[in-house]
């Protein structure tokens, strides 16, 4: 499956199935990330139940140093 | 006792965590400067480098609050969604508006800045709107609900100090909730000018980050902030035009 991840295209394999899958899938599981997916936040407590399809738009975002 | 919406806080110093050396650095200058409310930003993560460390990881957050800002937000309507963003992570209430209109001057924008708070006020969020040092904005802003007025006393990063402060005493004097000068401070000496004219706290980020000694200026920066307070709450003397003696005038044994 296809996606777009914070701007760029990325070939998803097919067993990430679902939100919280994908952030393990890149090791970002234990880190704080914020999810919006197609320009919905999404609450940290539905990351295992939301689903993605091919096409989605995905951000992820973290909080950086700053003023 | 600094009173933000539900929150207290007994540091006045509010610490910017951009533009330090090191984590190292960064970490024992967060701990000297007592600060209990550390600024954020909230940018795109580079999902290929997971291993990266973050400095938010190594925080105790049970000892810090967390006040994101929305730098980068251009439009009332960005800063609405990085404020959202921030909020999702289940970390933080608060947040500070920040929507620069001037890019050389990085002076905000106070159509936009009244938009995204009046908004951000109606959701809920504590917010603490980083405005120009304008004492009828400041009372809009106020009145709209905000929860602190973070007035700057010059262009972010400058280091310049505070500019006018006459505008910021107005705008002390005029507002209920709490007053943060936030921007431009330069030095010790400027944290604690701010403070004597009776700021509720002081933020800043450069004046630290950026110094030579970093964790040094942060305790100086602490110390400033109290002496200041201090100072306020004492209550300064009357300015006199001339000379009064302090020693008595009477009983010298001289002719």
């Amino acid at each position: 499956m296809e996606i777009v991840i914070n701007g760029e295209k990325l070939e998803i394999p097919i067993d990430v199935a679902t939100v919280s899958e994908l952030l393990q899938h890149y090791g970002l599981n234990q880190k704080v990330v914020i999810v919006e997916l197609n320009n919905e936040i999404l609450e940290k407590g539905n990351h295992q139940e939301t689903l993605l399809s091919n096409g989605d738009r995905v951000e992820m975002v973290h909080f950086v140093g700053g003023g | 006792m600094l009173r933000i919406g539900p929150f207290e806080f007994s540091s006045r110093l509010l610490l910017g965590t951009g533009k330090y050396p090191n984590f190292d650095v960064q970490k024992k200058a967060v701990d000297v400067s007592e600060a209990e409310i550390l600024t954020f930003a909230v940018r795109r993560m580079n999902i290929f480098e997971a291993s990266q460390p973050n400095f938010l990881e190594n925080l105790d957050l049970k000892k810090y609050t967390l006040l994101p800002n929305t730098a980068g937000a251009k439009t009332a309507k960005e800063a609405v969604r990085i404020a959202k963003l921030a909020k999702a992570s289940g970390l933080c209430d608060m947040i500070k508006v920040e929507l620069i209109g001037c890019q050389k001057t990085l002076l905000p924008d106070p159509i936009e800045t009244i938009k995204a708070s009046e908004e951000l006020v109606k959701e809920g969020f504590i917010v603490l709107p980083y405005t120009s040092d304008d004492v009828v904005l400041a009372k809009h802003l106020e009145d709209l609900g905000c929860h602190a007025i973070m007035p700057g006393a010059s262009p972010i990063g400058s280091g310049q100090g505070i500019m006018n402060p006459l505008n910021l005493r107005f705008i002390i004097e005029q507002t209920t909730v709490p007053v943060i000068i936030d921007a431009g401070i330069g030095t010790p000496s400027d944290a604690a000018i701010a403070m004597e004219l009776g700021a509720d706290g002081v933020l800043l980020n450069t004046a630290v980050s950026g110094a030579k000694d970093p964790i040094k200026m942060a305790e100086a920066m602490k110390l400033a902030i109290k002496a200041g307070r201090l100072g306020f709450e004492a209550g300064r003397i009357a300015r006199k035009e001339y000379g009064q003696a302090s020693s008595p005038v009477e009983g010298m044994s001289i002719g």
